[in-house]
């Protein structure tokens, strides 16, 4: 079990105008899996994805990664985890402008004080992995949305987390780039040694999860095997 | 450099109008800053030219002197009985005053007339021509050759002029190493001449220049002196009598005070006010930062560094164009006083740590609130 999130309650606010974003949310997630969240806008997806990364901090419940507790780690701890134990993608890519697509991909080994070009290096092999392997000296603006959401995978996986994080993945793409991304992720980058969250509106890319989490209104409602 | 502060680098040249307009304004409010400094260095030291050019160990004054222009003449017993102090090796009357000159073409010209202790010369100029023997002469007077030297319409050796209604006549001509600040040629002569030739006051001594034996003496002496109701400084002391007299006793030094403070207030509001707009602008990039794991120490150090980078750029651009500018002066005006002194280069470099700090502060501040969920839910 890479993944143990239980009990896990997160409100905003103050009563009577407080929303849960999350009740009482339970779940387990394996390594060599791709687990889906989908639901309904406002259902507690980006919440949930927040809260078991590191990023936001749940009122109440547990989020154990890799049988470390996370909440009870202080704030530079956090980072520490995010940095070493989490690839993020996040839904609008936050790619650097002014720095080449390489250099974007090699960020967290430069957080990680890898010295500037190993990380170059490091980062040209990943880009090759992920299809861009011309493409590494370009401002990332000058790639279509496709190539960037492959820069932004290049960047989560760079520095070889456990644990990879994919909010909306496809949400700017049309549907053949989506489908060709996510069937490049399920066959390239899952292994055994890792697994993958995705949060998705799009059922078309349903077909190469492993699991799928179905929430509504803070709640899982249903919990749905590969492919149905 | 770590990839860190590269990383930094990177972002901040990236947005290059930015970029261009801190150093900039950095470099504007250091070349002010510079110039005001170094004016107000430059008029004190100029100011102190009396002090600087005798070269005496210790003066002796009436206690309400305070610049070496304005001597309130001393009576004699007063030479006789700073002599007598234990302690003092010499010695000597120093006459400084004002001299009429009227020169061959029917103009009238001020200059500031010295006169030296007859038997020693003490505090003579270095003479560029002519034999300091001369100055015992009748008549004669050593001219300096300053920037003001024109205004006799540059004497040579042997050309008479009339001072105070008196025959004078150029002996030689001499050197020092500060020029007047007030723009008046000097005369050199002897104490005697200079006390006959002059209008005067019953008393005569300007100042007592002594040497003591020792310099464990030395407040002896100015004890001693004080006993007899006058003052005896040492140069330094002197110097530094002058220097607050013109600091804080006429409206330049709060002038300059108020101009180096606005100079220093429009660069900070300009590099700090385009330097927040950066940090807006990437606020988004340092939370990406955060949410992939940077601490609030790393984005702390980025910025600082990049507020750093600016300032010291602004600060060398600043530097070297008022250097340059101060030069230029020198070479165009005579007389021009400014100095750029290892002081106020020390006074620019500290302020624009100040504006770098406070400019990476207001930005800092807004780092460190970021919430990553906030990138997360872009
Ligand atoms: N910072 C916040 N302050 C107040 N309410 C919030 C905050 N963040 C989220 N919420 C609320 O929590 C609920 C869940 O939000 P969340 O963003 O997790 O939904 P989502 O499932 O990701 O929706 P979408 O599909 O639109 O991205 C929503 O009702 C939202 O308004
Ligand atoms: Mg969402």
């Amino acid at each position: 079990m890479i993944l143990t999130v239980q009990k896990v309650n997160k409100w905003f606010g103050e009563e009577p105008a407080r929303t849960y974003a999350l009740r009482e949310v339970s779940f387990g997630l394996d390594f060599g899996e791709m687990l889906y969240i989908v639901g309904p806008s406002g259902s507690g997806k980006t919440t949930l994805l927040s809260v078991i990364s590191g990023i936001l901090r749940p009122n109440s419940g547990s989020v154990t990664v890799e049988g470390k507790d996370i909440w009870t780690l202080d704030t530079d701890a956090l980072a520490d985890f995010r940095l070493h134990g989490v690839g993020f993608v996040f839904q609008d890519y936050h790619l650097f402008p002014r720095l080449t697509t390489v250099e974007n991909v090699a960020v967290p080994l430069i957080l990680r004080r890898v010295p500037w070009e190993e990380g170059l290096q490091k980062s040209r092999k990943i880009l090759e992995i992920v299809g861009l392997s011309g493409k590494g000296e370009l401002p990332p603006q000058k790639l279509s949305g496709g190539e960037q959401q492959r820069v932004a995978i290049a960047r989560a996986i760079v520095a070889e987390p456990d644990l990879l994080i994919f909010d909306e993945p496809t949400a700017s793409l049309d549907g053949d780039t989506g489908k060709k991304i996510l069937a490049f992720v399920k066959n390239n980058i899952l292994n055994e040694r890792r697994a993958i969250v995705v949060v998705t509106h799009d059922d078309r890319i349903y077909e190469y999860a492993s699991r799928i989490i179905h929430m509504e209104d803070g709640r899982i409602t249903d919990h749905t095997g590969a492919g149905q | 450099m770590s990839g860190l502060l590269r990383l930094a680098l990177k972002l901040l040249l990236s947005d290059r109008g930015k970029f261009v307009t801190l150093v900039i304004g950095i470099t504007f409010s250091v070349f002010l800053m510079m110039l005001m400094t170094s004016m107000f260095f430059g008029i004190i030291e100029h100011s102190a030219a009396n002090i600087i050019n005798v070269g005496a160990k210790m003066w002796v004054m009436d206690p309400d002197v305070q610049t070496p222009q304005n001597s309130i003449p001393m009576p004699d017993y007063v030479l006789d009985a700073v002599r007598s102090i234990p302690g003092v090796e010499y010695a000597m009357p120093l006459y400084i005053g004002a001299g009429l000159v009227h020169l061959d073409n029917g103009t009238y010209q001020a200059a500031t007339v010295v006169g030296l202790d007859d038997a020693t010369l003490f505090g003579r100029p270095t003479l560029i021509e002519g034999n300091i023997l001369d100055i015992y002469r009748n008549d004669a007077f050593i001219v300096v050759k300053d920037p003001s030297y024109a205004k006799l319409g540059s004497p040579k050796v042997g050309t008479t002029f009339e001072i105070n209604d008196h025959r004078g006549i150029i002996a030689g001509i001499g050197r020092v190493s500060v020029g007047s600040l007030f723009g008046l040629p000097t005369l050199y002569t002897t104490y005697t001449r200079a006390t006959q030739d002059l209008p005067s006051t019953r008393y005569l001594t300007s100042f007592i220049l002594v040497q003591p034996k020792t310099d464990k003496d030395i407040p002896v002496i100015e004890a001693q002196t004080k006993k007899i109701g006058y003052l005896a400084l040492t140069d330094k002391e002197f110097i530094a009598r002058n220097d607050s007299f013109y600091e804080f006793q006429t409206a330049l030094g709060t002038n300059i005070l108020i101009m180096t403070l606005i100079s220093f207030v429009v660069g900070l509001s300009i590099a700090g006010e385009t330097f927040y707009m950066f940090v807006l602008d990437n606020l988004e990039r340092f939370g990406a930062l955060k949410a992939i794991g940077a601490k609030s120490s790393e984005l702390v150090q980025m910025i600082l560094f990049q507020s750093l980078v600016v300032g010291f750029l602004g600060f060398g651009f600043g530097v070297l164009l008022s250097s340059a500018l101060v030069a230029f002066g020198k070479l165009r005006i005579p007389n021009y006083a400014a100095v750029i002194t290892y002081q106020n280069l020390f006074m620019a470099l500290v302020m624009v740590l100040i504006i770098s700090v406070i400019s990476a502060y207001i930005g800092i501040r807004k780092v460190i609130r970021i919430d990553p969920f906030d990138v997360f839910r872009g």
